[in-house]
């Protein structure tokens, strides 16, 4: 209050006026910080610190027990040189395959075929098509056990078509495990998907469809011409979501597969838990957590290009 | 104009299916906790008398009331913390001239990156050493801090896309920043609140990893844990995981329905902007 007193004394007292606009603008940065701190101490304490913390740990050799052992990159090393764990690592861009590839690839074709006609009763549909993305991972993963069990609604229904030879324990089988999960987590972002790209291309002005019918465009052209570059961002966020959520899935391969059969499911994330709570290899598991968030930040920083400008 | 209302028509159905796809397995899931019971038959059928039966046989087994208390509770402190601290660090960093603000700001997304896969270890090692093991505060406090990179961007962005005449029209009143952020700012952010709210709810409601780490001791669980303790015990009585699973989720869809429109405002303008 005395602050903002002092800056009607401004033309007065030039001198003194400096000192007190310095003094408010302090005063200000600590009004400010003080707004910020509490979210800042909070951030530091339970997720910065805890990531410095696996950090450091990833150099050690530590059995939770004795104490830790620095070993310098020889974690890093022993994930490099053994092929389980680079396998893990090979699901995990399989997965990246189903959940982002082909999830935008499909959603793309559907909009696609949506072209720019308003749809009556979005709001009802956005409501469906979001639903298995806002459910738990672990109650999709329950319920994908029971639809893909070996007697379950799945191969009920390609026995019914006369497919009956391709029915199978889906996720006990060890070719077709992986690609299930895979398309599990399709079915989890696929909504998801089309609700942005179909929200980005109602802000498509009218105007450039019919600039294009003009011009004589089908529309396959229309597509290509108008609403793929228009909706460029709108993909970009999908890709970056869907790729994040298929390095982070632990909880649908906990419920579903568990990495197995033998280890034709294992991914970074399912590797990091079992390594560090039932192998007890902590340095190991620390090691796998960052490599796994290396490669989460290299793919993000590849998708978003922020150095590029617009 | 016939190819145009042909081209409507077809949109209008590709849109049914797809939603279709995303919701008859779930309805299924739906019809399969209703059957016949105890069973260890995963085909679908209709029964002849539904068996509600199911869902209080569930709740008994796997101590479901207790799992969906303990998820309550943590899903509202947790957001309700996210809520207190964004607030005011989104507001700190849209409208307050402060050094390394930048910084700062790009430090906080970057936990949007963060995998929870990624800080279990210390979690549950460093958390043991100071008491919170096996202590819902824990997990509230780490489920907070897991929201605060999204719940920052986002207030932030409201703050900063707030008119600036309302609050320099405050200022000339006299009044201060706090002022002008309950009074005046705060009231215009209720669709922004609403979305942070139902996005927070839902995503510290579903997460496993932190709790199943942080809660290992089993004295609380979490809905999703005891879903996921439950299956390992009755891994192919499909009828009961189902009557689970739903269980597991309805309290999340019932949220998420009440507030579907801040829901998909969070996810698509969250997401548009981040």
């Amino acid at each position: 209050m005395a602050s903002r007193l002092t800056v009607t004394s401004r033309p007065v007292q030039p001198n003194g006026a400096g000192v007190a606009a310095r003094k408010q603008r302090r005063s200000t940065t600590l009004v400010g910080f003080g707004y910020l701190a509490p979210a800042l101490i909070f951030y530091g304490l339970f997720l910065i610190l805890p990531f410095l913390h696996s950090v450091y740990l990833s150099f050690s050799a530590w059995d939770g027990i004795s104490p830790a052992r620095w070993v310098g990159l020889e974690n890093y090393r022993t994930i490099l040189e053994s092929s389980q764990n680079r396998a893990a690592f090979g699901h995990a861009f399989v997965l990246i395959g189903f959940y982002a590839l082909l999830t935008t690839a499909l959603a793309l074709v559907l909009v696609g075929v949506i072209g720019s006609t308003r749809i009556r009763g979005l709001t009802v549909f956005r409501a469906a098509l979001f639903l298995p993305y806002v459910i738990a991972p672990v109650v999709t993963g329950v319920a994908w056990r029971w639809l893909l069990a070996p007697e379950g609604p799945i191969n009920s229904l390609l026995r019914a078509v006369g497919l009956g030879g391709w029915a199978r324990g889906w996720l006990g089988d060890f070719t077709w495990a992986l690609p299930s999960v895979g398309l599990i987590g399709t079915w989890m972002l696929l909504g998801l998907a089309l609700v942005l790209l179909i929200s980005g291309v109602q802000r498509i002005p009218v105007e450039l469809y019919e600039a294009a019918r003009m011009d004589g465009a089908g529309p396959v052209r229309e597509f290509f011409a108008v609403t793929l570059p228009s909706i460029r961002n709108e993909i970009t966020v999908v890709t970056v979501l869907a790729v994040t959520a298929a390095l982070r899935n632990f909880d649908l391969i906990y419920v579903t597969t568990q990495g197995g059969p033998g280890s034709s499911t294992e991914v970074p994330s399912f590797l990091v838990y079992q390594k560090a709570f039932f192998v007890g290899d902590l340095g190991l598991a620390s090691a796998m957590g960052v490599l796994l968030t290396m490669v989460i930040l290299v793919l993000t920083m590849l998708i978003l290009r922020p150095w590029r400008k617009g | 104009m016939r190819t145009s209302r042909a081209h409507a028509l077809t949109g209008q159905v590709v849109v049914t299916c797809a939603a279709a796809l995303a919701v008859v397995p779930l309805i299924g899931v739906v019809i399969m906790a209703l059957g016949e019971p105890d069973t260890q038959d995963s085909t679908i059928r209709l029964s002849d008398s539904f068996h509600f039966g199911n869902f209080k046989a569930v709740w008994d087994l796997a101590d479901m009331g207790t799992a969906l208390a303990t998820s309550f509770k943590v899903s509202i402190t947790a957001t309700l913390l996210t809520l207190l601290l964004s607030v005011p660090a989104g507001y700190a960093l849209a409208r307050f001239k402060l050094p390394l603000r930048n910084a700062l700001f790009f430090i906080l997304l970057a936990g949007l990156m963060l995998p929870n896969e990624s800080l279990i270890i210390p979690l549950f090692f460093d958390f043991r050493e100071v008491g919170l093991a096996d202590n819902l505060i824990g997990v509230v406090l780490v489920e907070t801090a897991l929201g605060l990179p999204f719940g920052c961007f986002w207030m932030r962005t409201f703050f900063r896309d707030a008119p600036h005449e309302i609050t320099d029209a405050g200022r000339v009143d006299g009044a201060n920043s706090f002022v002008i952020l309950v009074r005046l700012l705060l009231p215009m952010a209720m669709p922004q609140l609403l979305a942070l709210i139902v996005l927070s709810f839902v995503w510290t409601w579903n997460d496993l990893l932190v709790p199943l780490v942080m809660l290992s001791g089993g004295r609380e669980m979490t809905a999703p844990m005891s879903l996921a303790t439950f299956q390992g015990q009755y891994t192919t009585d499909y009828t009961y995981l189902s009557a689970g699973a739903i269980l597991t989720a309805l309290p999340v869809i019932a949220v998420y329905l009440v507030l579907q429109r801040s829901f998909a405002h969070g996810i698509t303008s969250g997401a548009m902007k981040g």
